[in-house]
């Protein structure tokens, strides 16, 4: 993982005084914050707890222990299945922002020593939205999981679904429940970790199968859009409606984790795994 | 046969002309069948040219023509000894997802639709068959249990989409319809889906994981409305029509793209023109479809379903590609 790593927090918020790269106003309590401290805090504000959205790489590199992640289809792209306006131009863009390929990363490394596989999906890049690539990546790198009999996990952050490749973008989210259901045959562990923002076809597809699913504090997870539903319905809807706190409550998680435990509750979990079952999670090598 | 839709007026002016010749002929006993044969012509031609070349976007106002055929209508026309099931044994019973065992052709089925209402009344009771958790749990639970004896299950599509509501949240909509995908990938017995009129979304994918995708000709099935499309890749919904065309919705375009397995022909103007002519040109489709899922065991079922959906997907290396 010696890739392009992110310059800065890709927060840009307007009436922002500051230049970026530095100094951070957190978009919350309105805080200034030195980069530097920010960053040291796993992007999460010191003031308020505000859990900034990561860059796939830096998620891995917080997740990860030292120079053992290694990633997976690195050089796969989208066509343009539908001959759609324009689309190339905008993969070409977010290409040099994010300096990844598609919306997710994908890959294994070690957790406090445990193997597993992941997938990173990163919001920067046309709103980590799902389609062709996201959904292929993600398929395979279950399948690998379940070749190798290591865990998988998943850090969703979509939009939903790829509105540029239509259906081929829907299937996308049979495709990796289909995958996920033989993995879960074979006894394969599955920990999804539902971070801002798992909405639409993502959130309605792998982010809610997980054996065990958590999500980052004051993460939006939902299925429909809060304009969609207010405008429906025609009444406002409460200010926590679609965050972690509130599926948490409605029993759809079974925990929120602050970015600072994330790491070792994953571990934690692994090392329960391993204990019991063989494809459960093999801490062993690769 | 319904309120006529635009591209249809020119149909519609012939037709009246022809009454009115007839009538005319009628009363003043004046002989004129030269000219009315002479319409007559024209009005076949001119109904073959118009159904014959339909635009995406007459085909979707065609599909949300209030008399089209719904899963409703189509049960008793299509299969024996209907009996509905309701519930989900968790929260209630969706009226906007139907479903229940039944014969077609003497041999058992399960058979699951969404369901909008036909007229507002029952609309409204059906939540214009846009369902909520429950409903989807309700199918997943019948799936299981056509699974557990063995029957074949038939989907009828034809939703605007999942309840974007709060109560649907709240009750997990989300892991509702991932969980469908998930266990529908894994069912041993042969799936059917037939969208008949809408698609939209993963509300339409959650009954929707078949080892064969049927759509009638003037259905749509999308990753989301041309409305909703139009609104979120333009900002104007006004442009429904062209979202129609791009977003590739047909099933026309879907068979090309290899999305569907095959395309179910429509009466001439459309399913709500003969809805019982229709479901013969359904039941033929279907009874095909078993034939051929019927060679396969319930291993080779599971494996040409997880197939199917493996292979859809359109990408690249970079390397592949010449780089400008
Ligand atoms: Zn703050």
């Amino acid at each position: 993982m010696k890739k392009k790593k992110y310059a800065t927090v890709p927060s840009k918020r307007s009436g922002q005084e500051v230049p970026e790269g530095i100094v951070m106003k957190c978009p919350k309590c309105k805080k200034i914050m030195y980069v530097k401290e920010l960053k040291k805090h796993l992007y999460v504000c010191q003031s308020c707890g505000y859990h900034y959205p990561l860059g796939a790489f830096d998620r891995a590199a917080m997740i990860f222990d030292e120079d053992t992640f290694e990633e997976f289809d690195k050089d796969m792209i989208s066509e343009n299945p539908l001959q759609f306006p324009n689309y190339m131009n905008k993969l070409d863009k977010d290409r040099k922002k994010t300096g990844l390929n598609e919306a997710v990363l994908t890959g294994k490394g070690k957790i406090e020593g445990f193997s597993a596989a992941v997938a990173i999906m990163d919001k920067g890049f046309r709103m980590g939205s799902m389609g062709s690539v996201v959904g292929e990546k993600i398929t395979r790198v279950i399948e690998y999981a379940d070749r190798q009999h290591i865990p998988v996990i998943i850090f969703s952050a979509s939009g939903g679904a790829r509105m540029q490749e239509g259906m081929l973008s829907l299937m996308q989210m049979a495709k990796t429940s289909a995958a996920l259901k033989v993995f879960g045959e074979h006894g394969g562990l599955y920990i999804s970790v539902m971070t801002h923002p798992t909405t639409g076809g993502v959130s309605a597809s792998f982010a809610s199968l997980g054996d065990y699913n958590f999500a980052e504090p004051g993460a939006l997870i939902g299925f429909a859009g809060r304009r969609i539903i207010e405008q429906t319905i025609g009444e406002e809807l409460p200010k926590d409606f679609q965050t972690a706190e509130f599926l948490l409550e409605h029993g759809q998680l079974d925990q929120v984790i602050p970015r600072s435990k994330l790491k070792h509750v994953l571990a934690n979990v692994l090392s329960i795994h391993a204990e019991g079952s063989a494809a459960g999670g093999s801490g062993t090598g690769i | 046969m319904g309120p006529e839709l635009e591209f249809e007026k020119p149909i519609r002016e012939i037709k009246d002309k022809i009454a009115e010749l007839k009538r005319f002929m009628d009363e003043k006993d004046i002989d004129l069948s030269g000219e009315v044969g002479k319409l007559e012509e024209r009005l076949v031609a001119l109904e073959k040219e118009t159904y014959g070349k339909l635009s995406p976007w007459e085909r979707v106002q065609i599909a949300r023509e209030f008399t089209r055929p719904t899963t409703l209508d189509y049960i008793p026309l299509l299969f024996k000894d209907f009996l509905e099931c309701h519930g989900d044994r968790l929260f209630g019973d969706d009226a906007a997802v139907v479903a229940g065992i039944a014969k077609f052709h003497g041999r058992p089925v399960t058979i699951i639709g969404e369901q909008r209402g036909r007229d507002t009344k029952e609309n409204i009771r059906r939540n214009f068959g846009m369902p909520h958790p429950e409903g989807y749990r309700k199918a997943l639970r019948m799936m299981k249990q056509a699974n557990k004896f063995h029957r074949p299950i038939i989907t009828f599509i034809d939703t605007k989409g999942a309840f974007p509501g709060k109560a649907a949240e709240e009750r997990g909509q989300s892991e509702a319809i991932a969980r469908n995908l998930y266990e529908m990938s894994g069912l041993g017995v042969p799936v059917i889906s037939v969208v008949i009129g809408e698609g939209a979304s993963g509300g339409a994918l959650a009954i929707g994981v078949g080892n064969q995708i049927l759509m009638l000709e003037n259905s749509w099935y999308s990753v989301i409305s041309p409305e909703g499309a139009a609104a979120l890749l333009w900002k104007d919904a006004g442009q429904a029509e062209k979202a129609a065309e791009t977003m590739k919705i047909t099933g026309l375009d879907l068979k090309k793209l290899g999305i569907i397995d095959k395309l179910i022909p429509e009466v001439l103007g459309g399913a709500h023109h003969d809805p019982k002519k229709q479901s013969e040109l359904i039941d033929t489709a279907l009874s095909a479809a078993l034939t051929e899922l019927d060679k396969m065991n319930s291993a080779e079922l599971q494996q040409q379903r997880r197939l199917k959906y493996r292979k859809i997907g359109d990408f690249d290396t970079i390397e592949n590609q010449t780089q400008d």
